[in-house]
């Protein structure tokens, strides 16, 4: 399990913009750099990320190899009411990991 | 009387260059932190966007986690969160009793693992030890820098200072001629700091990891073509110690981000 760090405020009034920012640790290896052998390191990159709020995506984000090492993503969302989002990253090698965390509107 | 031959202006003026700008004075000491952009700064103020918080809490699991079965860990001997160590960091590299020689944050944690946890020491710049040293320092956070006043310590003050102020390398070059006599300038498209090692470990973005103060030092003496010195060796503590005195009052800004 990669290590993840989400930050977003426990509670918000109805109708205010939250700010959502989640960090990853990875390495976003290119597939384009040799190694200490000189052989092409395989690509292991994050490809994608998808956060949902109650199953419902509201932001989606799409990685390709020029992103840098444990990719830092931040969006906003408009508070409707309260109740659980995940966030999901998905990359190489099957890398697939899930984090979730609530908030309560009003 | 003769006007001196140019000669000897020439070698008057290397000098006045070589002696120069000197050792900073504590009120004009700055941390690299002033001189990067304003977004690289941003990362390093927000803790939720520092790359080097993911090695703290890293850090705070090895911290909880017995490194064997039976075995202390750290927070059975230090407190559960840590904050027992307020301050440690920025006192480091310190006389150490047991092996009579001056050992810096990293050899201090490598030490309590292998005497006093019964575990085989992290190597250099493994994730685990970055991660417990970053931990660790991140405890003093906004704490000046302070090296103890202990006499047995001068020595190896003095040896750092030598290595600090004495050429080395193909280049002919050494690290006061960048980081006293030139701070502030270029070069190349770099902004010279005045080389404070204020947050290690840090997170440099040239990296994409963390890293130690010595993997820093070896990084700037490849630069200079000069053989780096290995990892844990006495002449990088020699260094630190003379890098801690140079740079206090600034305080600890671990775990820091650089370009």
């Amino acid at each position: 399990m990669a290590r993840t760090l989400i930050n977003l405020p426990k509670t918000a009034e109805p109708g205010a913009v939250v700010t959502i920012k989640t960090l990853l640790s990875h390495p976003m290896e290119t597939g384009f750099r040799p190694g200490p052998d000189g052989r092409i390191l395989p690509r292991n990159i994050v490809t994608a990320f998808v956060c949902r709020f109650e199953g419902e995506e509201i932001f989606r984000a799409e990685l390709f190899p020029a992103s840098a090492a444990n990719p830092y993503l931040t969006f906003t969302w408009t508070a409707t009411r309260s109740g659980r989002f995940s966030f999901t990253w998905q990359g190489d090698n099957g890398f697939d990991q899930t984090e979730t965390a609530a908030i309560t509107v009003g | 009387m003769p006007h001196p031959a140019p000669a000897v202006f020439a070698a008057l003026l290397l000098a006045a260059s070589a002696a120069g700008a000197g050792e900073i004075a504590p009120a004009d000491r700055r941390s690299g932190f002033d001189q990067m952009g304003a977004e690289t700064r941003a990362i390093q103020r927000d803790d939720t966007a520092n790359p080097g918080m993911l090695a703290v809490a890293d850090g705070a699991e090895l911290w909880a986690r017995p490194p064997a079965a039976g075995a202390p860990a750290c927070a059975d001997c230090h407190g559960a969160d840590g904050t027992g160590l307020r301050g440690v960091a920025a006192r480091y590299p310190a006389w150490d009793a047991r092996s009579d020689r001056p050992i810096d944050l990293q050899d201090r944690i490598r030490q309590c693992r292998r005497d006093r946890q019964g575990a085989v020491p992290p190597a250099y710049e493994s994730p685990d030890l970055l991660a417990l040293t970053a931990f660790v320092a991140l405890q003093s956070r906004g704490e000046p820098i302070r090296p103890p006043a202990d006499p047995r310590l001068d020595r190896g003050r003095a040896e750092g200072r030598a290595l600090f102020a004495g050429r080395m390398g193909q280049l002919g070059l050494s690290c006061a001629i960048c980081h006293d006599d030139n701070w502030g300038r270029r070069l190349g498209a770099a902004a010279i700091p005045q080389g404070h090692p204020t947050g290690y470990p840090l997170y440099r973005l040239e990296w994409q990891g963390l890293g130690s103060l010595q993997r820093r030092l070896r990084n700037c003496m490849t630069g200079m073509r000069a053989e780096p010195f290995a990892y844990g060796s006495p002449e990088f503590v020699a260094l630190e110690l003379y890098l801690a005195a140079r740079a206090a009052p600034l305080p600890v800004e671990t775990p820091a981000v650089r370009p």
